[in-house]
């Protein structure tokens, strides 16, 4: 055990540490949840494995219509300046090794956190594309490219190529261009049992339905558009140019996978193969790069909600916990906010956390009326409704099946109760 | 440094505040608030490691935590995961597995 032990953190053994509220992850949605709760008054620890806090948001930069640039770093800071002026005790560099009812927090470092409310804001991890090669130095996925390129600053890469077609890479693709890289292509996965639809290139026009506010190419706004009707789509594929298409600095390719990724000791070179329109390869071609970015997609992150009800909901990405309309789970008094509920962007998880927050300080007996909770579960409908991204297409749909589960829970539970009462 | 954005259209002049660490037993400077991982990429390390299947050279992959290929020992501590810790001033760093010390600067 103890070589896991961070040595940025000296080991702090048994201490215990007691607020009202625990939230687990600082990013946009765990600390809009800490901001909401203690600047109603409340007592809150916020725990996080990461040097900073803000997670996925510290990497994010792209431009918004209307808004200007969405600067993940700059809005993080200020999250976390409000958070700590607030008076929330923000915990880095500590992992989370078990939650426990009512509310016990066990980190690494020995301390334990003990509150009446938790929140679970653990986010989302990316799904693996293993594609021959991809152990090589210098393959990473796509999310370890943005948050190098623009928060830390570094280059991944020279000449990179991307796999996996989606709004995520997209988005990169034009972050790594911004940042001096050549990104010689965006590339669909090779046919794999891994992949599944990715290699399906009709399955990518449809996710740029979910850009084509973003997307500064007429095509692509067209393509967007075109994304709900299967025949159209078919015909677009059929005269998608072969050599891709010019997109934010980079050549979108929908008719070239990626099939393998080779050099010695480091990446050197990737095999392009030219695919029809149902995916098949036809002729490959070597290509040299000296970076390869993954873009296989992202899932919620369920390691401490395992004693939640969950539910598995491909719309929203995956497993994630059953959710009642103020994001309390099956465990009373232990909510949820951002990706963990399922994959959405940082404005979306950041009206979730606020929701949680102000639904704790409600239920602390630090806010009046409802109000205020109508208020923010109507500004999380609104952020969804106005989000520039749309990570899944059929994300509305994902969230009326959660929340008809929820609704279906609450029925089955009450008539439960009836059941008890004539017994 | 090689990979460092110093001129980036959008995001404001970089952090001048240097530091100095080494890495199997060379020396190299970063920038405070880099993590190891960025750190060392900066300077051109790809190689964070070696696997214990035929010594293969290893790398950052996921960024999060998540996948420990980057661990490496920091300081004397085994298995600390390069991609989520900070680099601090007078770092010691070391790579694990096979091969260690021989191809680290193979990028």
């Amino acid at each position: 055990m103890e070589t896991f032990l961070n040595p940025r953190v000296k080991t702090a053994g048994s201490v215990m540490m007691i607020s009202d509220v625990v939230v687990i992850g600082a990013g946009p949605a765990g600390l809009s949840a800490a901001v909401t709760a203690a600047e109603a008054g409340a007592d809150v620890v916020v725990i996080d494995e990461n040097p900073r806090a803000g997670g996925k948001l510290l990497g994010q930069l792209h431009e918004e219509p209307g808004t200007g640039w969405w600067i993940g770093a700059e809005i993080s800071k200020k999250l976390a300046e409000r958070a700590v002026n607030a008076g929330v005790r923000i915990l880095t560099n500590r992992q989370v090794w078990n939650i426990s009812q009512k509310w016990e927090v066990a980190l690494d470092t020995g301390e334990c956190v003990k509150a009446d409310y938790a929140v679970v804001a653990t986010g989302a991890a990316e799904r693996p594309l293993p594609v021959p090669g991809w152990s090589l130095p210098g393959v990473m996925a796509i999310g370890a490219a943005q948050t190098l390129t623009n928060y830390y600053r570094v280059r991944p890469g020279d000449r990179i190529a991307i796999v996996g077609v989606d709004p995520l890479s997209l988005t990169v693709a034009h972050e790594l261009s911004m940042a001096g890289a050549d990104v010689v292509g965006i590339y669909l996965p090779g046919k794999s049992i891994f992949a599944g639809t990715q290699a399906d290139p009709d399955t990518n026009l449809e996710y740029l339905a979910g850009m084509s506010d973003l997307a500064p190419n007429a095509f692509l706004r067209w393509g967007g558009k075109l994304a709900a009707n299967k025949t159209l789509r078919k015909l677009a594929l059929t005269f998608f140019p072969k050599s891709g298409l010019p997109l934010m600095g980079t050549r979108l390719n929908l008719r070239k996978s990626l099939v393998s990724i080779g050099g010695n000791e480091r990446v050197e070179h990737v095999e392009v193969a030219t695919i029809d329109s149902q995916g098949n390869p036809g002729k490959t071609r070597t290509v040299k790069v000296d970076c390869v970015c993954i873009s296989g997609g992202l899932y919620p992150v369920q390691e401490l909600t395992r004693d939640c009800g969950l539910v598995r909901i491909d719309q929203l990405g995956g497993t994630i916990p059953l959710y009642s309309p103020e994001m309390e789970t099956t465990q009373d008094n232990l909510f949820v906010a951002g990706n963990v509920t399922g994959i959405e962007g940082a404005k979306i998880a950041m009206a979730q956390g606020n929701l949680a927050g102000t639904v704790i300080a409600s239920r602390l007996g630090l806010l009046e009326g409802k109000e205020a909770i109508d208020r923010a579960a109507a500004a999380v409908r609104f952020a969804r409704k106005s989000s520039a991204i749309t990570f899944m297409p059929d994300i509305e749909e994902g969230r009326r099946i959660a929340d008809d589960l929820w609704l279906e829970r609450v029925r089955e539970n009450s008539l439960a109760q009836k059941d008890e009462s004539y017994a | 440094m090689l990979k460092r954005i110093s001129d980036h259209p959008v995001l404001g002049p970089l952090s001048q505040e240097e530091i100095e660490f080494e890495f199997d037993g060379k020396s190299y400077q970063g920038i405070k608030g880099d993590s190891i991982a960025s750190a060392l990429l900066a300077n051109g390390v790809r190689t964070l490691r070696f696997s214990n299947r035929d010594g293969e050279p290893r790398g950052i992959y996921c960024g999060i935590g998540h996948c420990f290929e980057c661990r490496m020992t920091v300081n004397g501590v085994q298995s600390v995961r390069a991609c989520i810790t900070q680099a601090c001033d007078g770092d010691v760093l070391e790579s694990q597995g096979e091969n260690r010390g021989e191809r680290h600067d193979d990028f």
